[in-house]
């Protein structure tokens, strides 16, 4: 990467550039200048080069040429070019692209290459990548560096940008338990991702409020413990449409099924799975978590995950395993006798870890990797060594940047989501405490640092539905975007604000309810439907 | 990896909230609650096909009455345009069908009137089948009435529309029951103004205080100053034309809400500057103009000319009694700045004492507003820096500190009142802050009857810093009905977790009727 001196010239000339200020995230290396070239929509195509691996007939590309045609210049008039009136400037009219890799049929995942160079002279207008989701990069790039002059001519200036990402998990957690999300709110919101750059929807389907997925080896758990199961679920078709409309944004589906904790949903549809809780010597009629002491609970696991991987095909799944309450564990006799057999004394940690490792067995004999949540590796379960673990507390048991040291220092891959809980909300910019945190802000080695993969922006659900998602996550969740995706010298508050501002006008433009940042306006604001 | 740090209240509340899927039988909603319900364990069946509304033969308002003919095919849809159909045949074939509700206003109608701070907005409901009864002095009661209605019909779990019979007798707490937008630090397309207007009927209130302009832009397009939007807005297509606002002022006519507007002055006024020249006041740095300006400058008669013109034309376009005329924040760093400022001073003997300019600039506009007949609200800064105001001034109370002192202060000094400092909407946090407005009283300060009675409502305020169309509608809905509630119901309705339990309902029938109301907690609305 350029050195610092460097760095700040070619942000410099940016500044100067103005209309590359538009450009959200930041790329990594960008030379821009004034002189510029006129595009016509009628006129201007995507194509690919003759040597690229992807032809014509690649799904993900071909797809993506539409998808943005339409966003550069569907909601505009188009002007036609006046014969009479000279162009001063020379015109383009096509972006060359040339992939390197073939492969436009598997999906995306966390060793997905995203490169790519883009190059806009006189004599090219060319985007070059290793594989194709280095291309829907670079192709949202270009979207963001067209303009459009007062009278209504499309102009795109010379550039040259070198752009990759600076961490290869880069997520957005959605919450479809607490509140049922339609679909169409889910594929809205990767529509954005994709503006963003975010590559992993991490998809946390269940939880104790409701059970929206739709299961066929168990359907009694999604009749029972959905909130409606006739309109409040998600289909074995809209589980694969997400997957697909995600695979043609290179954006990855992670799937949660936390246990043994969050699973109140899932015990009416699953007789004998949650541990009964006593009252004395009395069970009280109410549920704790799974219950970890039966055979019949991991003969329901294995089914049940069986079909979670099949019907999720990333590499990873999620297994949870935060917040478990171990009141319930407690006052149940047959757990008590259960821990006395095993040795386990009064260490509930012991007989959670007992659970955890029974279940990652199980995943992994799937050939899944999975991600955890921190608990499960601050509880001491042992664990596979190439096991994620994901840092959710701000404070507890120890800061999450002490937490990332720890977790690092044991030498598990970590993923960072404490301080970008957007569903925490508070008056003001909040957007820039969120912008300001740096992933590797902690005491360690580089091959620590190499362990950290990314983070995940959280929306959890409590108080968030299809009514408020959007405007609650957008800008906001862009603000972890560029963390994640720039480098790390790009920290410049007033530099942000003023592309951010411009970047949500954008997404204003493409139809997005981005809420505003401060003061202001768009030339086209939000009209509501 | 949620409920960290709320503690066990909120996690009673989840364990509370994790029961909807064992709701009780559907019933009735209603909010805000009225003054007097008897709901009598008797139903009675309603078909999308036989209902009808219609005039009992003593009604004073009839077919002519545009404004109760408009509002029958509002609620004809809102009742019956559920997205769920009924499920089946009707479960009690036996049942007794509602066919009508017979309207009947008894005075004079008010029919082609604009409402005011004393209309009538009282009424009594009686269903019985096959004909209910829903009878008001005046139309602003039966818009009141047909909401109650609306809301008491609900279909039961096999989707037959159902309603109680029933006995209401209703009228507001408070007069005067407003929601403030700002419209000048984000402009809201007037589509989003329309939209607010809906869900205030929805929610019983009745002004809309419309905070048009600001120092960040001046979208309102004056008539007789059309420089001020030209050079003041954000962009020529960030206006109000006069068809916009009268656009707005019929569209709330027909709800029952009044258009408050409010032009700010003397502070707030940045961009009534760039198309009015001399308006603002030059700061000055040393003994030289900085090249910015400070407050309206109290010290030009021309000043004083243009205010009258100005106030004239908005006094005809908006026809409410009331003007709102700001008067809050106004720093007097420009002023003291000013040597021609301080010279004016000297002469008027105010010695260094700046809120004495400040007094005589708003008597001066007070005394404008009085000459083309309107009343005047003002914020709390008016009054808190004695500026001589004519009996009867409205004081607008803002600022949250200590705001029960302030308001028995203003009212033993014979003002009437309105509360809004419990009451910014745009301060936002995390959970359910809906209870903290819930919870106030504007009644709970130290002062006599007469006192409590100067205090004629309250208002929810938006302000747009952060807010524009985008975020508006799930940041004022359902917060601001906890205040709606509040302003309507009598005092005594403060029961948190039944208010919790309606306005859940509620926010899924606002929802159901094209307002994105955001959730108050964990849950799914049924449709």
């Amino acid at each position: 990467m350029a050195g610092s001196g460097l760095w700040f010239s070619l942000l410099l000339a940016a500044v100067l550039a103005g209309r590359a200020a538009a450009l959200w995230p930041w790329p990594q290396y960008i030379q821009t200048s004034e002189s510029h070239y006129a595009i016509f929509p009628h006129n201007f195509q995507f194509q690919y080069h003759v040597s690229s691996a992807a032809q014509p007939g690649c799904s993900v590309l071909d797809e993506a040429f539409q998808r943005y045609r339409d966003i550069l210049f569907s909601s505009h008039s188009w002007q036609p070019p006046e014969p009479t009136r000279k162009q001063h400037a020379p015109e383009k009219n096509s972006l060359t692209i040339l992939v390197v890799i073939p492969g436009c049929n598997q999906l995306p995942s966390l060793e997905s290459v995203e490169n790519y160079t883009l190059t806009i002279n006189d004599d090219h207008c060319f985007l070059l990548s290793e594989t194709v989701w280095g291309a829907l990069r670079g192709l949202e790039t270009f979207s963001q560096l067209v303009w459009r002059s007062p009278e209504g001519t499309f102009f795109i200036n010379k550039t040259e940008i070198e752009d990759f990402p600076r961490f290869p998990h880069r997520g957005l957690l959605l919450d479809t338990s607490r509140h049922y999300l339609p679909l169409t709110s889910i594929l809205d919101t990767l529509d954005v991702m994709a503006y963003n750059k975010l590559n992993v929807f991490h998809w946390h389907l269940v939880d104790d409020s409701s059970f929206p997925y739709d299961s066929f080896t168990f359907p009694e758990i999604t009749r029972k413990g959905s909130y409606n199961p006739a309109t409040h679920i998600y289909t074995a078709q809209d589980v694969k449409e997400v997957i697909e409309y995600a695979r043609l944004r290179g954006i990855r589906v992670l799937a949660e099924f936390d246990t043994p904790g969050h699973t109140q949903s899932w015990g009416p549809g699953v007789p004998g799975l949650l541990t009964p809780c006593y009252s004395g010597s009395h069970p009280s009629g109410t549920f704790g978590p799974v219950n970890p002491i039966l055979n019949s609970t991991y003969e329901f696991m294995s089914t049940f995950f069986l079909e979670v991987s099949s019907v999720f095909p990333d590499f990873y799944l999620h297994l949870g395993g935060d917040e478990v309450d171990f009141t319930c564990w407690k006052s149940n006799p047959d757990i008590q006798a259960f821990m006395k057999k095993q040795g386990f004394g009064n260490d509930f940690k012991q007989l959670e870890s007992f659970y955890i490792q029974t279940l990652l067995n199980i995943v992994s004999a799937y050939g899944k990797g999975y991600v955890v949540w921190q608990e499960v590796f601050d509880n001491n379960v042992k664990v596979r060594p190439d096991t994620v673990i994901q840092v959710w507390r701000e404070e507890t048991p120890v800061h999450y940047m002490k937490e990332m040291e720890l977790i690092t220092k044991a030498g598990f891959r970590a993923l960072l989501s404490a301080p970008w809980y957007l569903n925490h909300i508070t008056y003001g910019p909040d957007w820039s405490e969120i912008y300001m945190v740096d992933p590797l802000e902690f005491k360690g080695s580089p091959q620590q640092k190499a362990l950290v993969i990314g983070g995940e922006a959280c929306m959890w659900g409590e108080y968030v539905d299809s009514t408020n998602l959007a405007p609650r996550l957008w800008p906001r969740g862009g603000a972890v975007a560029e963390r994640l995706w720039s480098n790390e010298l790009v920290t410049s508050l007033d530099f942000a604000f003023k592309r951010l501002t411009r970047f949500r006008c954008e997404l204003l433009r493409r139809g997005v309810q981005a809420q505003p940042l401060n003061v202001g306006y768009c030339e086209q604001e939000f009209e509501q439907t | 990896m949620e409920q960290r740090g709320l503690g066990l209240p909120a996690l009673l509340a989840l364990l509370a909230a994790l029961a909807p899927r064992s709701f009780a039988a559907p019933g009735p909603t209603l909010w805000p609650m009225p003054l007097s319900v008897k709901l009598s364990p008797r139903l009675l069946v309603v078909s999308r096909e036989n209902f009808s509304f219609s005039y009992d033969p003593s009604s004073t308002a009839g077919p002519s009455c545009s404004l109760l003919q408009e509002a029958f095919r509002r609620y004809h849809d809102y009742i019956f345009d559920l997205k769920t159909s009924q499920l089946g045949p009707p479960k009690r074939n036996s049942a007794v069908e509602l066919k009508q509700l017979l309207i009947s206003v008894v005075l004079e109608s008010e029919c082609d009137l604009y409402p005011n701070i004393t209309s009538d907005e009282s009424y009594t409901l009686a269903v019985a089948g096959p004909v209910a009864f829903l009878k008001a002095n005046r139309v602003w009661g039966v818009l009141r009435g047909l909401e109650t209605f609306s809301q008491l019909i609900y279909q039961d779990s096999y989707g037959t529309f159902t309603i109680n019979e029933a006995n209401i007798i209703d009228s507001p707490r408070f007069p005067h029951r407003g929601i403030l937008i700002d419209t000048a630090r984000h402009f809201l397309p007037i589509k989003s103004i329309l939209k607010t207007l809906d869900a205030m009927a929805f929610n019983k209130f009745n002004v809309l205080h419309w905070h048009i302009v600001d120092d960040q832009s001046f979208p309102y397009q004056s008539v007789a100053f059309p420089e001020l939007s030209n050079k003041g807005s954000y962009s020529l297509s960030h206006v109000y034309t006069p068809n916009d606002v009268r656009a707005v002022i019929e569209y709330a006519r027909l709800r029952g809400i009044r258009v408050l507007p409010e032009f700010d002055s003397p502070g707030h006024t940045q961009s009534w500057g760039k198309g009015q020249k001399n308006l603002l006041t030059p700061c000055y740095n040393g003994p030289e103009q900085s090249g910015t300006f400070g407050p309206i400058n109290p010290i030009l008669n021309s000043t004083y000319c243009f205010l009258a013109q100005f106030f004239k034309e908005v006094g005809t376009v908006f026809p409410d009694h009331f003007v709102h005329l700001g008067g809050d924040e106004v720093d007097f760093t420009c002023w003291e700045s000013n040597p021609e400022v301080l010279d004016f001073m000297k002469r008027k003997g105010f010695g260094r004492d700046f809120q004495r300019l400040e007094s005589f600039y708003i008597q001066k506009l007070l005394y404008i507003v009085s000459t083309i007949n309107k009343g005047a609200i003002v914020w709390q800064e008016v009054f808190d820096d004695h500026v001589k105001l004519k009996p009867g001034t409205v004081v607008q109370v803002w600022k949250q500190e200590m705001y029960p002192e302030k308001q028995a202060q203003v009212t033993a000094a014979g003002f009437p009142m309105i509360l809004s400092a419990p009451w910014y909407l745009d301060w936002i946090s995390y959970g359910q802050d809906w209870r903290k407005f819930y919870k106030v009283d504007p009644l709970d300060f130290d002062g006599s009857q007469e006192q409590k009675e100067l205090v004629i409502g309250g208002e929810a305020c938006l302000w747009g810093e952060f807010v524009d169309a985008t975020n508006l509608t799930p940041r004022l809905w359902p917060r601001a009905s906890a205040i709606g509630e509040r302003l309507w119901s009598p005092k005594n309705i403060k029961d948190l977790e039944d208010a919790y339990n309606r306005l859940t309902v509620h926010r899924c029938r606002m929802t159901r009727r094209g307002i994105a109301a955001e959730p108050l907690f964990t849950g799914y609305c049924e449709y």
